[in-house]
């Protein structure tokens, strides 16, 4: 059985689209067959991220109206084996993503993918609903700010109340708080909260924490996903999420301020 | 039963017992001009003590012998003062004649208090029985922002986080153990002995029966994030540690 795995946040901008490629070409580097899907209907960034762009022939929405069939529309991933990308619509209207088409897609892709990971769009709306809808497992992708873990928590309410597991009363989704652009320096001086600040008021077991990092932007300009530059702090925090979301026991590393090396104090380091 | 019938016993109104704190002016001389002076002198010592208070002449305790009052007078007496008259408590045959004259209500003597009490709400017509036990609705998931729970007709108990945003509301009381962020709203149908209790207060908005405080007067309360219970005295908010 595939794993449905929602990767949400109420709030736009905090790296729910960075992590989903990250945390997915993880797992695919791990062995296991992945698929990333993007719910974010009009604004269609994952398979920019992903660095597929130019091969988009079919999206989500031309599979739900039947224009194309799932394997017309899944983009392989040129790198690694076991990933691939099924893209949003540019010039299609929300709406078209309805729970039956939704439903009907999952459900394939569901028959031969280990992982499905459903990258959300930004607010509560209709995108937003159907991306966590059918999900086992929600990735809560939050910035230490206090406007995005309410919008966080807000979230959480309706994973508990407004998902097809709440609706048919099964077991509920789990659910994992990932922490994104954490600058423990701003936290020190008390302008971004501490993970334990966030980990207290959401009360959901921490995922990991993702520094917040030059690698980040310079990886999504070139259409590579952060996890594969592995001397970098971001690629090495998502590597240890993905174990971590496998089952492995990590430290959490990145929390606390670098301390600088006298000759990165006088030359300057590199983040 | 006729339309009309049926209407007819439809009440227009509720009779209720109630113990009111009504000044007792006992009288133990028949002596007004002394009455008069002393009457003067408190409200020298303390002005504005009596204005347009409420009162019971008590004249049940008048030694016999005293001669005969002129009740009009003395009341006229008291309402110089700022004591308005809205009973006698007396057993002379006289004074209840005088009090009848006068239109004024007879209360009966001292010690006979309790009694009248107890009879009030037995002559009030018989309400249909209210049943006794009423469940609490408990929820043992984090109520996140956005979310809105309530508990009709009795008590909500909540085992696990309240975020900022959420909101609780209640017939009864509202019990949160664990830490409470958003509004707690208990006794949202006017029952002022409803209470609101937590594990740690860090509320957006504490109200019971309509009075509440909000966030800004709570982050000034020395009781902010601990374990309090939060009560009604009169139309004040009371919060005591647990
Ligand atoms: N850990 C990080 N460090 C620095 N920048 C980041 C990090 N995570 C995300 N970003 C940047 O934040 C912006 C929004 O990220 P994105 O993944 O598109 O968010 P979302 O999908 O939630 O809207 C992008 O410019 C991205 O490069
Ligand atoms: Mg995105």
């Amino acid at each position: 059985m595939a794993k449905i795995i929602v990767v949400t946040s109420g709030k736009g901008g905090v790296g729910k689209t960075t992590s989903s490629a990250a945390i997915g070409t993880g797992l695919a580097l791990r062995g296991h067959k992945t698929v990333l899907v993007d719910f974010d209907v009009g604004l269609r960034n994952l398979d920019l991220i992903m660095g597929c762009e130019r091969r988009v022939v079919y999206d989500f929405v031309n599979v739900i109206n039947g224009e194309a069939t799932l394997n017309q529309a899944l983009i392989k991933d040129k790198r690694i084996e076991n990933l691939f990308v099924l893209a949003a619509s540019q010039t299609r209207d929300k709406d078209a993503l309805t729970k039956e088409g939704v439903g009907k897609v999952i459900e394939e892709l569901s028959k031969t993918f280990e992982y499905v990971i459903c990258d959300s769009p930004a607010g509560i709306e209709q995108g937003a609903h159907m991306a966590m809808y059918f999900a086992d497992e929600a990735i809560v992708v939050t910035n230490p700010e206090v406007s995005s873990v309410r919008d966080s928590d807000r979230m959480l309410g309706l994973l508990a109340s407004k998902s097809r597991r709440a609706e048919n009363g099964e077991e509920p989704i789990k659910e994992r708080l990932l922490l994104t652009r954490y600058n423990p320096e701003r936290v020190t001086k008390g302008e971004m909260l501490g993970v334990e600040d966030v980990g207290e008021i959401l009360a959901i077991n921490l995922l990991g924490v993702i520094p917040e990092s030059q690698a980040v932007l310079k990886a999504s300009n070139q259409g590579i996903p952060v996890i594969l530059d592995e001397e970098s702090d971001a690629g090495q925090a998502y590597s240890d999420a993905v174990d971590r979301l496998l089952g492995k026991d990590v430290p959490h590393r990145f929390l606390d301020v670098q301390k600088k090396g006298l000759l990165q104090r006088l030359f300057g380091g590199k983040e | 039963m006729s339309q009309a019938d049926l209407l007819d016993q439809d009440p227009v109104f509720q009779l209720k017992g109630s113990m009111l704190a009504i000044t007792v002016l006992e009288l133990a001389h028949n002596d007004l001009t002394r009455l008069d002076q002393q009457l003067a002198a408190k409200v020298a010592q303390a002005p504005g003590f009596f204005s347009n208070t409420p009162l019971v002449l008590a004249l049940d305790k008048l030694p016999s012998g005293e001669g005969s009052l002129e009740l009009a007078e003395l009341m006229t007496l008291c309402r110089n003062h700022g004591l308005r008259t809205l009973a006698i408590r007396a057993n002379r045959e006289e004074d209840i004649a005088a009090a009848a004259a006068l239109d004024l209500p007879v209360l009966p003597p001292s010690g006979a208090r309790e009694r009248i009490i107890e009879l009030a709400p037995a002559a009030a017509p018989e309400k249909p029985k209210e049943p006794e036990f009423r469940p609490s609705r408990v929820i043992t998931t984090p109520i996140r922002g956005g979310q809105q729970i309530y508990a009709a007709g009795g008590d909500l108990i909540v085992l696990a986080p309240v975020s900022a945003g959420a909101e609780l509301l209640a017939d009864g009381n509202i019990h949160v153990y664990a830490p409470l962020r958003g509004r707690a709203l208990a006794g949202v149908k006017g029952n002022v002995s409803a209470r609101i209790f937590c594990q740690q207060m860090g509320a957006e908005l504490l109200s019971i029966a309509g009075h509440y405080k909000v966030a800004e007067d709570l982050r000034r309360e020395p009781l902010w994030g601990e374990p309090v219970q939060v009560g009604l005295t009169g139309d004040v908010l009371n919060i005591t540690r647990l």
